[in-house]
């Protein structure tokens, strides 16, 4: 087993508000891999990075900053499960670190409120901590193999772009997500167009919900035709593209074409464990994940 | 196609975005990479290059009280794959920021900044995940500005302080 790591959570929004399984799943996963948590008291929206930073980038920058200074007044870095307070986080830090300016107007800001800010933490991704775990250290740690599972995996945008600001190796073709389902014993199967946008971000679900939709359906239609058992993402607001904009595709087309089980990653890693599908929070879907539960033996 | 009228014309839009951090715009050779990797232009009219051009051009006014601005998804695909390696995701980001300051909002993202205004969450919690939460073992609330007061407090002054209170409740115009 790795040392004990410790980091502040940031949860964000649509995950304790509207997902809160996912949460469940992290809280009841890391620690098993070593990973100590910390609630990240009195945090807000992070705030969206689609949404505000193109409202008013100054007041994204400084909430921003404010969740930052949060985690590093308790002397860690933060670690989320979304990519969207990822992307928040990443360009925020580049932002500060890279102009004087912009550092010194939040710093005023912030002063207000009492709140310092070195901009010197860092955050993370669950994945991105998982990553560097190592898939063969998680391999040695399933009890239970999910083999015979077939997965599409989604990486989601903000995880790995833009490409400068992020850690993964420069690449047009990412494998570390596909190489962590792979070690739970299940396999990532590939699928057209598995790079594509799941519609969420930029503020087009809020904005343009029947455009925001129709990507998720294309993606949908390309993992139905590869025949998975179920979308793998680590995500919270692709999460919730994957899981609403089915029900409502079926309504639209008076069809029950789809119903594909949307997985958060550490729902997959905790059942290849062993860990209870409810401690996992795998009872409270919108798309049934039984099926998909059935196939792993559970 | 009408001819483009001069007066249409704003020759400082470029510089604006260029010390915006779009420094590179100026160098867009109209290959229409954007347009190509983009997945909201396989399904609307919409078209990266288009916007490029006309930002380049100057019509400021054309550009920013169109809705065109609001079917990017920031995927950042056409960032990724300028061959002049222009920011291409940033430059509409950018334009987004400019548009709101000139009151172009959509009702929908108006109303989601009030809710941030007023609990600190863009998506605030609702009973059901109150329960559900419950459920799982976790607290009611979760250990955010919702179950904070002081903090939410902050939050709410630093939102005065950058302005961002009075660019939401200040008044739409009409068309967006």
């Amino acid at each position: 087993m790795t040392e004990v790591q410790k980091y502040s959570l940031f949860l964000g929004c649509v995950m304790p508000n509207r997902f809160p399984n996912l949460e469940k799943s992290i809280r009841v996963v890391l620690p098993r891999l070593g990973i100590e948590l910390e609630d990240l008291e009195g945090a807000s929206c992070c705030p969206a990075p689609g949404v505000i930073r193109s409202f008013d980038e100054p007041t994204w920058l400084a909430l921003a900053a404010r969740n930052l200074a949060l985690a590093e007044n308790a002397g860690n870095d933060i670690i989320t499960g979304c990519n969207g307070c990822y992307a928040t986080f990443k360009e925020a830090l580049e932002e500060v670190q890279n102009h004087p300016k912009k550092l010194r107007e939040v710093r005023r800001i912030l002063k207000d409120v009492g709140v310092r800010f070195k901009a010197k933490s860092n955050a993370k991704h669950v994945i991105e901590v998982l990553s560097e775990i190592g898939a063969e250290k998680i391999r040695e740690l399933v009890t239970q193999p999910l083999s015979g599972i077939r997965v599409g995996v989604h990486y989601g945008c903000h995880l790995l772009k833009p490409s400068k600001n992020r850690p993964w190796k420069q690449t047009q073709k990412h494998s570390f997500l596909d190489e962590l389902v792979e070690a739970t014993g299940a396999e990532s199967i590939e699928y057209k167009d598995k790079d594509m946008c799941c519609g969420a971000g930029g503020g087009v679900r809020a904005g343009q919900a029947a455009l925001s939709v129709d990507f998720a359906r294309e993606k949908l239609d390309n993992l139905i035709a590869a025949k998975v058992d179920c979308i793998i993402n680590v995500c919270s607001f692709c999460h919730l593209q994957f899981e609403m904009a089915q029900p409502q595709l079926n309504g639209e087309t008076g069809s029950q074409k789809y119903e594909i089980p949307v997985i958060y990653y550490t729902q997959l890693l905790g059942l290849a464990l062993g860990i209870d599908p409810d401690e996992l929070g795998l009872g409270k879907h919108v798309v049934d994940t039984q099926p998909f539960l059935e196939k792993t033996g559970r | 196609m009408d001819a483009i009228d001069s007066e249409d014309i704003d020759t400082h839009f470029a510089d604006k975005l260029v010390s915006a951090g779009i420094d590179r715009i100026r160098t867009c050779i109209q290959c229409g990479v954007c347009s190509a990797v983009c997945p909201s232009s396989r399904r609307t009219a919409f078209r990266t290059r288009e916007i490029m051009r006309k930002a380049v051009l100057g019509l400021k006014d054309e550009v920013l009280s169109s809705e065109d601005l609001w079917l990017c998804s920031t995927c950042f695909t056409c960032l990724e794959r300028c061959p002049r390696e222009i920011k291409v995701t940033d430059a509409i980001v950018v334009m987004r920021n400019m548009a709101v300051e000139e009151g172009y909002m959509l009702p929908q993202h108006r109303k989601a900044s009030k809710k941030l205004l007023a609990s600190g969450h863009l998506v605030p919690i609702d009973r059901a995940n109150r329960k559900a939460r419950k459920e799982l073992g976790l607290d009611e609330l979760p250990p955010t500005t919702h179950s904070n007061e002081r903090a939410l407090e902050d939050v709410k002054k630093i939102m005065k302080k950058t302005g961002f209170e009075t660019l939401i409740e200040g008044v739409a115009r009409e068309g967006t």
